[in-house]
């Protein structure tokens, strides 16, 4: 009897979006009179941040600092349709939505501010500090706090616009299949290292190396969070979870976290994260949607790492020590 | 976390002033310190609580209800059954046409799953609501239940959904959805190996810190306002609509902070009947799982079964996959067709295979509805698809990792479904695992590229 080491390697891809299109969401921007700016949607944050990264996408295509942008959203009296927060699909779409929208309010403001400084509005760019400025004549300049006000009180203008995205949908063809999917994909490669104990089937993982291509990491720290997060979350799919552990039988389901399994700190793996970014076609500054498919790799990676560890395969998840363990006395007798 | 900034960087325009930016979040002090609201927060005043009655029964016809003593259960103000449902038989998809409605909001006759509800009581405070569940009393005819989604397919097995008619989901391609490319049985007769393994998942529970929930309040002008953490606002409000027969104008829905979503919060469950519960009462109305309904009740992850059939060449190149996928809907369909279908599309994973065959089926047995989760349709698959490919390279005495690089997608390659491969990055990620986890392969791989002259 022995610990014994083993590692595995999965690569993957994975679909941004709802499978087939067809999922439009919705955007709305509106300065205010000193010059913040308003991103009304329909869009949910379900933890992962979607309103910081929505305030990101907004901030950098008017040409302000995010603590500008203010967002509203997930109240449908007031924001416009969203499909979902689901499928990796809200930066994509939403982040779309919110470019198009920040893209017609911008061009609104850099009329505005032609107009205070008597030059053609092809002529300004934004220094993305709040200030708008002549190009190659940098000292003539104006606030978007002063354009703002003037809009409002002097010019009457409305420094808004509408955002739209909508992949059209997709039908697949019956016979053979032939359908659009989606318009990107990310991408992970994860190497995952084990200790088996062949005498009580458990699994320690040691390390998971993951590396990801998502596109464009449009704030480097979230995505680090949910790619930590989801790689955490592939480890407990390999070993630990369900609500049915002697499926297809319906018996012995767990109620509540002392009964289902998942790992505590102190079972997770030394994680890295390395990412790669392949700017996609139609994604907003290239960015795709890397938050299901980050839970994804770890998975076989780790099945594949058992296997090389003790020489038994394991084809039903979880990876529990007592399907180890049946595996290896099966493996005994021959 | 390290950015490899020097993979693909003439196709990417850096130095942006916000994108790219490691911001912190606008969110995350209220986090960390308790103070982000969320929907459980709205304590209104004179709000009750609703606790369903439940199905003890995997499958069972229902002869009668009897709410009577529960009704006088101190505290009680209401007993709701099916009769009280405007439009109790529904699908959520029936919003992009895939239907047809199979599920019904309270039990109408018949219980499918074990847990499924049959009455809804409104209680002025969560402990009278409990106990007076207990005391509807339903009588239930026992009916036989399948569970195995082998048996489930089998002539003769129960039937566990009438709205289908049959114990799998009809798409318009028939029994599954199909994808059909190239010639499988001409790529297995070329094969140097053919290898087919079978494998399978169970059930897996989102875990969300928050459960799923609602608090609804009528607002006295015919309209309710409803605080949730549904992950898709305005599909929620649109089948709300349609379940309540209810104009879209008469409802009003606030959210968007949630505690965890991870695909769980995107069935329309608690919703329609807490808004039902507001109106008949006039009183809000607060509807909350506790963690046993998270756990047991609300939508798992679909177990699956996928067979994957193999022909492979001595030099390392998979000339034939066939694919056979099933997913356990459970009772009802949910998200589940799409699911399966999602599957189809995803098969035969990021390879360039010249020859596919893909069945994907939605199959109902009588267990808990499952349905979206993180990854659906794709992470069971891929579990699958990655272990079978060490698999195929242990048999042809291959690295596991060069075997990859060798069957790898590349821009412009023909995919299964017939879309050309755009944007690929697999070879890319696979050579900085190679260098990151001190794995070495052939310099050939590490020279490849997912661009190809031309495409």
């Amino acid at each position: 009897m022995a610990i014994r080491r083993g590692r595995g390697v999965a690569a993957i891809n994975y679909p941004t979006g709802m499978n087939l299109g067809g999922d439009p969401t919705q955007a709305l921007v509106h300065s205010t009179p000193t010059g913040n700016f308003m991103v009304t949607l329909s869009s949910v944050d379900l933890g992962q941040g979607m309103k910081q990264i929505m305030a990101q996408i907004c901030a950098e295509t008017i040409g302000v600092p995010t603590d500008r942008v203010i967002i509203d959203t997930a109240d449908t009296d007031t924001g416009p349709h969203c499909m979902g927060t689901f499928a990796s699909r809200g930066t994509h779409r939403a982040g779309n939505a919110v470019i198009q929208a920040a893209k017609e309010a911008r061009q609104v403001m850099l009329e505005v501010a032609a107009e205070e400084l008597e030059v053609n509005a092809s002529d300004l760019e934004t220094d993305g500090q709040g200030n708008i400025l002549v190009k190659g004549a940098p000292q003539k300049s104006i606030s978007i706090f002063d354009v703002a006000l003037s809009a409002h009180f002097k010019r009457g203008r409305s420094i808004s616009g509408r955002g739209m995205f909508l992949i059209p949908r997709s039908y697949p063809e019956k016979e053979t299949g032939a359908m659009k999917p989606s318009t990107c994909y990310a991408h992970a490669c994860t190497v995952a290292e084990v200790e088996v104990d062949d005498e009580t089937g458990e699994v320690t993982v040691l390390s998971v190396k993951n590396v990801f291509e998502i596109g464009r990491a449009l704030n480097p720290k979230m995505v680090e969070q949910q790619l930590v997060g989801g790689s955490w979350m592939g480890i407990s799919h390999a070993l630990y979870e369900t609500t049915e552990p002697y499926y297809p039988n319906r018996d012995h389901g767990g109620t509540d976290f002392n009964q289902y399994l998942m790992p505590g700190p102190g079972d997770l793996a030394e994680t890295e994260i390395i990412v790669l970014e392949r700017p996609s076609a139609d994604g907003p500054f290239g960015a795709k949607g890397p938050g299901e498919m980050c839970a994804n790799p770890q998975i076989p990676a780790v099945a594949n790492a058992v296997f090389d560890a003790v020489g038994v395969r394991i084809d039903t998840l979880p990876i529990t020590p007592e399907r180890i363990l049946r595996a290896l006395k099966a493996q005994a007798a021959g | 976390m390290e950015l490899r900034k020097d993979y693909f960087a003439d196709v990417r325009k850096d130095g942006l002033h916000e994108i790219g930016q490691p911001r912190p979040r606008l969110d995350s002090p209220g986090h960390v310190t308790g103070k982000t609201a969320y929907f459980a927060d709205r304590i209104l005043p004179g709000m009750l609580h609703l606790k369903m009655v439940r199905s003890p029964h995997h499958h069972a016809r229902i002869r009668s209800i009897d709410t009577s003593e529960a009704e006088k259960h101190p505290g009680v103000v209401k007993v709701l059954t099916a009769k009280d449902v405007p439009h109790n038989v529904y699908t959520i998809l029936i919003l992009i046409q895939i239907g047809p409605e199979d599920e019904t909001v309270l039990a109408d006759g018949k219980v499918r799953w074990k847990g499924e509800a049959v009455a809804a009581v409104l209680a002025e405070t969560e402990r009278a609501a409990q106990e007076a569940a207990a005391k509807v009393k339903v009588d239930y005819e026992v009916l036989p239940a399948v569970f195995d989604m082998e048996e489930a397919l089998k002539p003769g097995a129960p039937l566990v959904n009438e709205y289908h008619g049959q114990n799998y989901y009809l798409y318009d391609s028939g029994e599954c959805r199909k994808v059909r490319f190239g010639d499988v049985d001409a790529g297995f007769a070329e094969a140097d190996h053919i290898l087919e393994q079978t494998y399978q998942s169970s059930p897996i529970e989102h875990a969300p810190t928050e459960t799923t929930g609602c608090v609804v309040a009528p607002e006295g002008n015919d309209r309710f306002t409803c605080y949730t953490n549904t992950q898709a606002m305005f599909f929620t409000l649109d089948n709300a609509s349609i379940i309540l027969q209810m104009p879209g104008s008469k409802l009003h829905f606030v959210g968007g902070t949630v505690g965890g979503g991870f695909g769980g919060k995107v069935d329309v469950i608690v919703e329609p009947i807490a808004i039902l519960a507001a109106k008949l009462t006039g009183r809000p109305v607060s509807f909350i799982y506790s963690r046993e309904e998270e756990m047991q009740i609300s939508s798992p992850r679909a177990a699956e079964k996928v067979v994957i059939k193999d022909g492979v060449m001595k030099d390392g190149r998979i000339v034939a996959r066939k694919v056979t996928g099933y997913t356990d809907a459970g009772a009802y369909s949910r998200h589940s067709p799409y699911g399966a279908q999602k599957g189809a599309a995803h098969y035969p994973g990021p390879y360039t295979i010249p020859n596919v065959w893909i069945d994907t089926y939605c199959v109902y047995t009588n267990r808990t509805p499952s349905s979206a989760m993180r990854g659906f349709g794709v992470t069971i698959g891929d579990f699958a698809l990655e272990v079978q490919m060490d698999k195929l390279a242990r048999l042809i005495g291959m690295d596991p990792l060069e075997f990859r690089f060798i069957n790898a997608y590349r821009d412009g390659d023909m995919k299964a479904h017939r879309q050309p491969t755009e944007g690929a990055a697999l070879i890319e990620c696979m050579q900085e695992a190679s260098r990151a986890a001190n794995w070495p392969v052939a310099d050939k791989y590490m020279a490849m590229s997912s661009y190809r002259k031309g495409a």
